[in-house]
């Protein structure tokens, strides 16, 4: 394999860009911020936040997320913490989110818009909530 | 404690960016004789004398994030590491300047923590801190390579999204299997 230059990596990703602006005119991104403090790393946030970068890097309708990491959020008990703000959803708060655990948030919560219940640390009251529209 | 120096990395970038820094450096360098040295600098705010002492204490911290702490282990963590693996730990702060944590040990010490995924600490270092710069330097018997923030954020228009971080760590993972000489 040629090495992969700065070079190269521009116009991979300029070729990509016009899909890109489309989606973002499209309001279809959204963040997800794994908490990655001393509890985090230690619990295996690393490979969390891979499995998040991969997997939605891997889907079109997902490849424009944001992924961000930040420090401890004062739930180390329940690391990985991750939160999901994604359009249309309300901001959730998800704990124990291994690598293993990434495919069903992406299929449920990302693509199919329905909290993993099990895994919710924290969430609006239900009154704020306001079901997906579609 | 951390399984692999990458995550000790992970650790030391964080604190460098909530000290405020618009400059990290992280330097790996696994020398020709089998020693590892390992800096991370910043040009944050910087510590007393005191404050630096206290950073070394896992059973204290400055309770500016989480006021009912009573740990911070992210230094004691590394030095800790360092000096199992028979090596030698400096921690050099002053206020207003910035900060760098030095360690430097033995490769192939027993105690020694394994490199870990290097592309997959430079992604997760550089969308911590939006807007600051960082060099992430790794050298293996004297080949090197440097990641700049700002080079990789121009060529893939920014580092926001999943598509952006995925193109990074492939880049990056090519980079290092050029010098340690597996590309």
């Amino acid at each position: 394999m040629s090495k992969l230059t700065l070079e190269a990596l521009r116009k991979l990703r300029e070729a990509k860009r016009n899909e890109m602006a489309r989606r973002e005119s499209d309001g279809t991104a959204g963040t997800i911020l794994i908490g990655m403090g001393t509890c985090g790393i230690a619990a295996g946030a690393r490979e969390t936040f891979d499995a998040f970068v991969e997997a939605l890097a891997a889907h079109p309708g997902l490849k424009h997320v944001a992924v961000r990491q930040t420090g401890c959020m004062g739930l180390c008990y329940a690391e990985p913490t991750v939160e999901i703000a994604m359009p249309g959803m309300p901001t959730v708060l998800y704990g124990r989110v291994k690598a293993e655990g990434v495919p069903q948030i992406v299929e449920e919560h990302l693509l199919k818009g329905r909290l993993v219940s099990e895994r919710v640390l924290d969430k609006p009251a239900v009154d704020l909530m306001k079901p997906r529209k579609s | 404690m951390h399984a692999t120096l990458c995550e000790h990395l992970l650790d030391l970038v964080q604190n460098a960016v909530e000290a405020g820094a618009s400059f990290v450096q992280v330097e790996v360098v696994e020398t020709e004789a089998g020693d590892v040295e390992v800096t991370v600098s910043d040009n944050g705010r910087g510590m007393t004398p005191e404050e630096a002492r206290r950073a070394l204490d896992p059973f204290a911290s400055d309770g500016r994030k989480h006021p009912a702490r009573r740990v911070g282990l992210g230094l004691p963590f590394f030095r800790q590491m360092v000096e199992q693996a028979g090596g030698e730990f400096d921690l050099r702060s002053e206020l207003g300047v910035g900060t760098s944590v030095f360690g430097r040990y033995r490769g192939d010490h027993p105690d020694a923590p394994p490199m870990g995924e290097w592309s997959d600490f430079v992604v997760q270092a550089l969308v911590l801190g939006e807007g600051l710069e960082m060099a992430l330097i790794r050298e293996w018997r004297g080949r090197r390579v440097v990641i700049r923030r700002s080079e990789l954020a121009e060529a893939l228009q920014g580092l926001g999204d999943a598509e952006a971080l995925a193109l990074a760590r492939r880049y990056v993972g090519e980079q290092e299997r050029e010098i340690l000489g597996k590309g």
